[in-house]
């Protein structure tokens, strides 16, 4: 009798605890696998450790290094030349496509799948396909020169004063689509009534676009510029495939340096140094907008 | 009248005239690559970038298929084909099942601390990754895991779980709290009430995440290129390979061959089931 009732507690018991148990895998493997890698991450950037791991406190030492490595400052430099202008561009298109799309388009969704498309591919791929693309001798300059611009040059892949420009170019074309397809469902949510108010007003639609609609659409800009943040501040695969880094480290971004330095050249506390300092350029991003967005869902 | 349909008549023309040029603009680099396999190298050299073939010929993609080299070894992508395989689709389901269940008790079965728990994974998706580079070569090594294919399986199952415990956690949250009080009156229990009433509802959910995550593991190439050596790695870093080898001479024919052949499988997918896609970069982008 009282076995068969403390066999009943038992089981009730493991009823209750059943969601722990069951989230415990994955609460156990954030643990260590985020935040206790991030630290170990952090213990080793404040070590000597070079082509294998040391563990005995060296201070800020690797930052020191860091900071007055002139690639390092290269990749920083790219990063922000990279970060502004693809950020800037993709919104730029993104928002003219979606007006444009929003206008009772025919063929909406055939051409939305077709700017979108770029999304489902690999960096690497679309990586490969502009360095052919922009390839000094065979590429757009030869097109160019069969159509009678004799003149035209173009060689930015190899010059290390724009090399960082072929980044842009080919970053924009596999992230604008996204971008337009935020602000799309961003336009779609606006409430028409507002806008036939206006049109009754007699506001042209320029107007309209420009001081009701697009004010509207600020938590749009806000998630696109974390998203496009966070997608230049991690570009890694895209600089591999389109340039390498180079020529020489010109194109080097922090990612890229980053796996240069702990993976190639054996600079492990350097490596995690500057992994460390990425994670504080996405914190001072993500951070901000995390918060309002908790905040948000636990208000909803 | 006149002149104001005259001038509507113009800005449609305008509106789709831009229009067709974004659309051109897109299309171009696939149709180029697509254009350069299909030549071969002479063609190339004498031709530009969109000329039409002198003849259209299918031994670029044989080439980059059986025989390109990648390193030292020259058997092709077909092998590094597999290999991303048999990494993305363990992962996919193993990341995809324990999502799930981690939405369900997010959700119906919250506990003191499940709101932490979520805020401590949802960081999760937005740290860069190369801040656990080091001590997951460590730790796979000290497994025994280092350059093999189960270990990329265990890198992106753990770090495709915030994604998919994310999208179940903001599917399941809409689920009407009656439904799972009343089965649990009824004394159903914490699988039972899994099986029978949430996941045959879960159908598109389980859709977006699979197609998230198949998406983001065939193209990842930083995890793949830090754990992966030799005939084991992924077709993204053998792609990689095989286009910056500079070694003898360059064949653009089979290096866009090759990368049409590593895009094939999520082009695919996106064609099949964009509307899937869109919903999954949107969820996992702004909060559903």
């Amino acid at each position: 009798m009282s076995t068969q009732k403390s066999q009943r507690q038992w089981g009730d018991y493991l009823q209750a605890a059943l969601p722990k148990i069951v989230v415990a895998p994955t609460f156990i493997t954030t643990l260590i696998f985020i935040y206790g890698f991030i630290l170990w991450n952090a213990w080793l950037s404040f070590t000597k450790s070079r082509l294998l791991p040391k563990y005995d406190w060296a201070g800020l030492i690797q930052y020191e290094r860091l900071f007055a490595n002139e690639r390092w400052w290269v990749a920083a430099q790219n990063l922000l030349i990279f970060g502004s202008l693809f950020i800037g561009i993709c919104l730029l298109i993104g928002i003219l496509l979606a007006i444009l799309l929003d206008q009772r388009i025919r063929a909406e969704g055939a051409l939305r799948t077709i700017y979108l498309y770029p999304m489902a591919l690999s960096f690497i791929v679309t990586g490969t396909a502009w360095k052919w693309i922009l390839n000094p001798g065979l590429g757009l300059e030869r097109l160019m020169h069969e159509w009678g611009f004799e003149q035209f040059t173009f060689n930015w892949l190899v010059d290390s004063e724009m090399a960082i420009y072929t980044v842009v170019i080919a970053g924009v074309w596999q992230s604008s689509g996204f971008v337009m397809a935020l602000f799309l469902a961003g336009l779609r949510g606006i409430d028409d009534s507002i806008i036939k108010a206006a049109q009754v007003d007699g506001a042209g639609l320029p107007r309209i676009y420009r001081s009701i609609i697009i004010p509207s659409l600020r938590p749009v800009f806000f998630s696109a510029i974390i998203i496009l943040s966070h997608i230049a501040i991690k570009s890694f695969d895209l600089v591999m495939a389109l340039t390498g880094g180079g020529p020489g480290y010109a194109t080097d971004l922090p990612a890229t340096f980053m796996y240069s330095f702990a993976f190639t050249r054996g600079q492990l506390g350097m490596g995690a140094a500057s992994a460390m300092m990425m994670l504080g350029a996405v914190a001072a991003i993500v951070v901000p907008y995390l918060y309002s967005e908790l905040r948000s869902t636990r208000r909803g | 009248m006149v002149n104001q349909g005259q001038s509507s008549i113009f800005s449609r023309l305008a509106v789709y005239g831009a229009l067709s040029l974004a659309a051109l603009y897109f299309l171009t680099p696939l149709f180029v690559m697509l254009l350069t396999s299909l030549k071969t190298l002479e063609d190339i050299r004498s031709g530009s970038l969109v000329s039409w073939p002198e003849e259209i010929t299918f031994e670029a993609w044989q080439m980059a298929w059986t025989s390109a080299c990648i390193g030292v070894d020259c058997g092709g992508l077909k092998g590094y084909f597999w290999n991303s395989i048999s990494m993305v689709v363990p992962a996919v389901v193993i990341s995809t099942m324990i999502g799930a269940i981690n939405g369900y008790v997010l959700t119906q079965w919250r506990f003191r601390g499940s709101d932490v728990f979520f805020a401590l994974l949802l960081i999760g998706c937005f740290i860069p990754f190369q801040v656990v580079l080091l001590p997951m070569a460590r730790t796979l090594g000290f497994l025994g895991l280092a350059g093999s294919i189960p270990g990329l399986i265990l890198v992106h199952t753990v770090y495709g779980l915030a994604f998919t415990t994310l999208f179940f956690r903001n599917f399941y949250i809409a689920v009407p709290d009656e439904l799972v009080k009343a089965a649990r009156i009824d004394g159903a229990g914490f699988f039972t009430i899994f099986w029978r009433i949430l996941l045959p509802i879960s159908g598109p959910i389980i859709v977006v995440s699979v197609i998230w995550q198949f998406t983001q593991i065939w193209n990842d190439f930083l995890f793949g290129v830090v754990y992966s050596a030799g005939d084991k790695q992924p077709i993204t870093v053998a792609l990689n390979n095989l286009v910056n080898t500079s070694t003898g001479i360059k064949r653009y024919n089979v290096d866009m061959a090759a990368a049409i052949i590593a895009a094939l499988p999520t082009l695919f997918v996106y064609f099949v089931a964009g509307k899937y896609f869109v919903r999954g970069l949107t969820a996992g982008s702004v909060k559903g």
